[in-house]
C-alpha cells in the first residue's frame, strides 16, 4: 500500500461516513418542517411532540454531519494538493457557494430553531425550519455540481497547464447534474421517510405515544413513497445518460466484456473473472437491458474490452477498466434494496390509509429492520459512481494517481486517517447509542415541559429539547 | 483594483471574522468548565454561544471554499503543507462540535464530564494552531519552485510560532470571557470578570513580545512602508483598553475591544502579506502572490456577483440572529446544551 491508496481510503472512508448522517439532515429537515407546519395550522400539540421528538435526533445527527463535513472541504487540499491546484478554478465556485449560500443558511436558522422555541412568533419560529430544509437542499445541489463535473466535465478549457472556467451557465445545466441531483436529493429524503417510519412502526408496536407516531408514519410513508419512486426514475435516467458520457461504468455495472448482443440481455448475477477478462457464469434476462438503456427492445451495447481498446487510442496507453466486481455488484446492491424499500414503502402506505399499522406486528417490526435499506443504497450508490469512474478523478482529464499531495507522506497520512477514523468510530457509537436511548424512553415529551416550567425543580437534571 | 486582489480582500475579511466570532467561541469553551461551578452553571456558559457557534464556524468553512475557488494554489499549498496542524485542528473542530449536542442528552455526572473535557480539548487548540499559522505566515515557510511546502511539520514549530500559538490562546481566552460579561449577570459574570482582569496582564506582554519580535525579525508590520506598524501597536492599546474597560464594567466596549483586537492583529498580517498569499522562505521568487496563485479572471468575475449579492443577506441574518438573543443568559433559563 503507498501513500496514494491511503490517501484513496482515507476519502473513501471519511466520505462514506460523513454520507450517512447527511441524507438523515436532508430528510429529517423537511419532515420536521411538515410536522411543524401541521402544528402551526392545526394547533394541534400533537404534532408539537412529534416535531420534538424528531428535533432532538435531528440535532444529534447534524451535529455528526456538519463537523464531519469540514473534513471533506479541508481534505482536498490536504490530501488532493494536486487535483485542487488543477480544476480549482472550475470545482472551487461550487464549494464556496455551497458555504455561502446554504452553510450559514443552515447553521444560523438551526441556532434560531432550537433556541428560538419560546421567543420567536410560531410563524417566523416555523420559518427558521423550512429555512434550515431549503439549506440542506441547496447544500446538496451544490455539492453535486462539482461531483457532476468530476464525472462528466463541462464549461472549461485549459489554460496555463490547468482547466479554467469558462461557462458557469454550462456547469450549472451540466445534463449530468440534473438526473444526479434529482436522483440523489429524493434518495436523502427517502433515507430520512424510511427512519422516521421505521422509528415509528417500533414505537406503534411499543404503544408509546401511538397517536403522535400513527401520524409521523403517516407523513413519513407518503414522503418515502413518492421519494423512492422518484429516486428509481432518476436513478433509471442516470443510466440511460451513462450510455452517452461514460460507457465504461456502465458497461462495468452490467459485467459487460464483450459486446451485448442485439437485443441485450440484463445479467441479474454473473461470477465475474477479472483476470480473465470474462464471466464465467450468468443469470440472464433477455431484451431486458436494451429496454432499459434504448427504451425499445433492440439495441447493443459496447462492452468493457471495446471500450478500453477506444479509451487507449484516445488518452493513450493504459488500463481504463475500473473495479468490474465492486461496480457490478454495487449497483445490484443499491437496486435490490431500492425495490424492497418500494414494497415496505407501498405496502406501509397501504396498511397506514386503512389504519391497520397496529394489527401488523409483523410489518411493524420489517419497517424497524427496513431503516437499514436506504442506507445501503445511499452508500453501494456512491461506491457505484465513484468507482465505476476510475481510473479517473476527473473523467477524460485527470487520473486518480496523478491527483494526489506529493508533499504529504505516507507517515502523515496514516496518522490521519487512523485518527479519523477512530474519531468517527466514537461518533459512530455515541450517536447511535443517543439515537437508541432517546427512541426507548417511553414518555419524553412530558419530561421537557415540567423541565421547561420549572428548572430549579431539578436542578442540572434538565433534559430538554 | 484586479479582481485577484479584490478576492484577496474577501478571503481575507472571512478569515478575521472567523477569528473573532469563533474566537469567543474557542474561549468560552475554554473557561466553561473551569468558572461553572456545577452542571447548571457551565451550562449557563455554554449556552451563552448555544445559537451562534455552528453559524461562527462556518466563516472558517467559507474561507476555505474561497480560497479553493480563487486562489487553487493557495489552498492546495497550504492545506497539503500544514498537513499535521490540520488534522489536529480538523480532530478538535469535530470533537467539539459534538460535544455541544452530546454532553447535554444524557443526565449522568460522568458522561457530562466526559464531553466538557471533549470541548475543553476541542476549543483549546485550534486556538494555538492557528496563531503557529499566523506566525508561520509571517515567517515564510520553505515553498520550493513547484509552488509545494517543502519539509516536515517540526519546522512549524519555532519558537515564534510557539509564542503565537500561546498569545493567540490567551488573546482567544480574553475575548471569550469579555463575551461572558455582555451575556450573563450575577456571578456568573462577576467570575468572568474577575478572571479576564487576572489574565489580561499577560495576553498584554505577550502580544507586545509578538509584535515586536515580528517587526524585528519579518517584513510583514512595514511592508508597505513603516507607518503601517501603527495597526499591530493599535491591536495592542485596544486590548489594553478592553482591560480598563471590563474593570470598570463597560462590558459592552470592553467586548468590541477584545473584537478590535483580534481584527487589527490579523488584519496588520494579512495586509503586510499582501500581495504575497504565500511567503517562501527560500527565495522570493517562489512567493505565492495574488497574481500567480488565482484562478482565472472568469471565475473571479462569477464568484464576485455570487458573493455580492449573497454577503448581505448572510450578515443581515446572522446580525439578526445576535439580535434575536441578546437577552442575557440566567440560569433559571431554558438551557439546551
Amino acid at each position: 500500500m503507498d501513500v496514494l491508496d491511503l490517501a484513496r481510503l482515507q476519502f473513501a472512508s471519511t466520505t462514506i461516513f460523513h454520507y450517512i448522517y447527511v441524507p438523515i439532515s436532508i430528510g429529517l429537515a423537511l419532515i420536521i418542517a411538515i410536522l411543524q407546519t401541521l402544528y402551526v395550522v392545526k394547533n394541534d400539540e400533537m404534532y408539537k411532540r412529534a416535531t420534538k421528538f424528531w428535533g432532538t435526533l435531528f440535532l444529534i445527527n447534524f451535529a455528526v454531519g456538519v463537523v464531519t463535513g469540514i473534513l471533506q472541504e479541508f481534505q482536498f487540499g490536504m490530501n488532493w494538493s494536486t487535483y485542487s491546484r488543477f480544476v480549482g478554478d472550475v470545482f472551487g465556485p461550487s464549494l464556496a457557494i455551497e458555504g455561502l449560500l446554504a452553510f450559514f443558511m443552515e447553521s444560523t436558522f438551526i441556532g434560531i430553531w432550537v433556541f428560538g422555541w419560546n421567543r420567536l412568533s410560531k410563524k417566523v419560529h416555523l420559518l427558521s425550519i423550512w429555512l434550515v430544509s431549503l439549506g440542506t437542499i441547496l447544500s446538496s445541489f451544490w455539492i453535486l455540481s462539482a461531483n457532476a463535473f468530476m464525472q462528466s466535465p463541462v464549461g472549461y478549457e485549459f489554460a496555463d497547464g490547468r482547466a479554467q472556467m469558462t461557462s458557469f451557465t454550462e456547469i450549472l445545466t451540466n445534463p449530468h447534474l440534473w438526473v444526479q441531483f434529482p436522483h440523489v436529493l429524493f434518495s436523502a429524503f427517502l433515507t430520512g421517510a424510511f427512519l422516521v417510519a421505521g422509528i415509528s412502526a417500533w414505537k406503534i408496536y411499543r404503544k408509546h405515544d401511538v397517536e403522535v407516531f400513527k401520524q409521523s408514519f403517516r407523513v413519513a410513508i407518503i414522503i418515502g413513497t413518492v421519494s423512492v419512486l422518484f429516486t428509481m426514475v432518476f436513478g433509471h435516467q442516470q443510466m440511460q445518460h451513462l450510455y452517452e458520457t461514460q460507457p465504461m461504468k456502465l458497461a462495468a455495472a452490467e459485467g459487460l466484456w464483450q459486446n451485448s448482443q442485439d437485443p441485450a440481455p440484463f445479467t441479474v448475477a454473473a461470477v465475474i473473472d477479472t483476470e480473465n477478462q470474462a464471466n464465467s457464469f450468468e443469470i440472464q434476462i433477455p431484451y431486458l437491458l436494451s429496454f432499459l438503456t434504448f427504451n425499445e427492445f433492440s439495441g447493443s451495447l459496447q462492452g468493457l474490452l471495446e471500450l478500453q481498446e477506444q479509451y487507449v487510442e484516445t488518452y493513450g496507453p493504459g488500463n481504463y477498466i475500473p473495479p468490474v466486481k465492486t461496480v457490478f455488484w454495487s449497483f445490484r446492491i443499491m437496486v435490490a434494496s431500492g425495490m424492497i424499500t418500494l414494497l415496505l414503502a407501498l405496502y406501509g402506505w397501504y396498511a397506514s390509509r386503512k389504519d391497520k399499522l397496529e394489527s401488523k406486528p409483523l410489518f411493524l417490526k420489517l419497517m424497524t429492520v427496513g431503516i437499514g435499506l436506504p442506507f445501503l443504497g445511499n452508500t453501494f450508490g456512491w461506491i457505484m459512481t465513484e468507482m465505476g469512474r476510475q481510473p479517473w478523478v476527473v473523467f477524460g482529464i485527470m487520473q486518480t494517481e496523478d491527483a494526489v499531495s506529493p508533499t504529504v507522506t505516507f507517515n502523515e497520512v496514516l496518522f490521519s486517517f487512523i485518527s479519523f477514523t477512530t474519531l468517527y468510530a466514537i461518533l459512530a457509537g455515541v450517536s447511535v447509542y443517543l439515537f437508541v436511548n432517546h427512541i426507548r424512553k417511553e414518555k419524553h415529551v412530558e419530561q421537557v415541559d415540567q423541565v421547561t416550567e420549572d428548572p430549579f425543580e431539578e436542578e442540572g437534571t434538565a433534559v430538554v429539547s | 483594483m484586479s479582481l485577484s486582489e479584490f478576492w484577496f480582500i474577501l478571503i481575507a475579511i472571512l478569515f478575521i471574522g472567523f477569528f473573532v466570532l469563533e474566537g469567543f467561541d474557542f474561549g468560552v469553551g475554554i473557561v466553561s468548565r473551569f468558572l461553572g461551578k456545577n452542571d447548571l452553571e457551565k451550562r449557563a456558559y455554554i449556552n451563552t454561544i448555544g445559537p451562534f457557534w455552528d453559524a461562527n464556524e462556518v466563516w472558517l468553512i467559507t474561507a476555505g471554499g474561497a480560497m479553493f475557488a480563487a486562489f487553487p494554489h493557495w489552498y492546495a499549498t497550504m492545506f497539503s503543507g500544514f498537513y499535521i496542524p490540520l488534522v489536529l485542528m480538523l480532530l478538535a473542530l469535530i470533537l467539539r462540535g459534538v460535544s455541544f449536542e452530546f454532553r447535554s442528552k444524557v443526565n449522568n455526572p460522568k458522561w457530562r464530564n466526559t464531553w466538557d473535557w471533549a470541548l475543553f480539548i476541542g476549543s483549546f487548540l485550534p486556538p494555538i494552531l492557528w496563531g503557529v499559522v499566523l506566525a508561520n505566515f509571517m515567517t515564510g515557510m520553505p515553498i520550493d519552485q513547484n509552488k509545494e511546502m517543502v519539509g516536515g511539520f517540526i519546522q512549524f514549530l519555532h519558537p515564534f510560532a510557539l509564542l503565537g500559538g500561546v498569545m493567540f490562546l490567551l488573546l482567544c481566552i480574553v475575548h471569550g470571557l469579555q463575551f461572558i460579561t455582555i451575556r450573563t449577570e450575577g456571578t456568573l459574570q462577576d467570575r468572568a470578570r474577575n478572571v479576564g482582569v487576572k489574565l489580561a496582564p499577560f495576553t498584554i506582554l505577550l502580544l507586545l513580545v509578538f509584535i515586536l519580535i515580528g517587526l524585528y525579525t519579518t517584513d510583514i508590520f512595514t511592508y508597505h512602508g513603516s507607518l503601517w506598524v501603527i495597526v499591530p501597536f493599535l491591536a495592542l492599546i485596544a486590548l489594553f483598553a478592553a482591560n480598563v474597560l471590563n474593570i470598570k464594567k463597560y462590558d459592552g466596549w470592553a467586548f468590541a475591544l477584545t473584537s478590535a483586537t483580534i481584527v487589527l492583529l490579523t488584519a496588520s498580517i494579512f495586509i503586510g502579506m499582501f500581495p504575497r498569499v504565500m511567503i517562501s522562505s527560500m527565495n522570493e521568487a517562489y512567493h505565492l502572490t495574488v497574481y500567480n496563485a488565482s484562478s482565472g479572471d472568469y471565475t473571479l468575475k462569477i464568484m464576485s456577483y455570487f458573493s455580492l449579492t449573497l454577503l448581505p443577506f448572510v450578515l443581515g441574518y446572522q446580525a439578526w440572529s445576535y439580535y434575536i438573543f441578546r437577552k442575557r443568559i440566567k440560569k433559571k433559563d431554558q438551557l439546551e446544551y
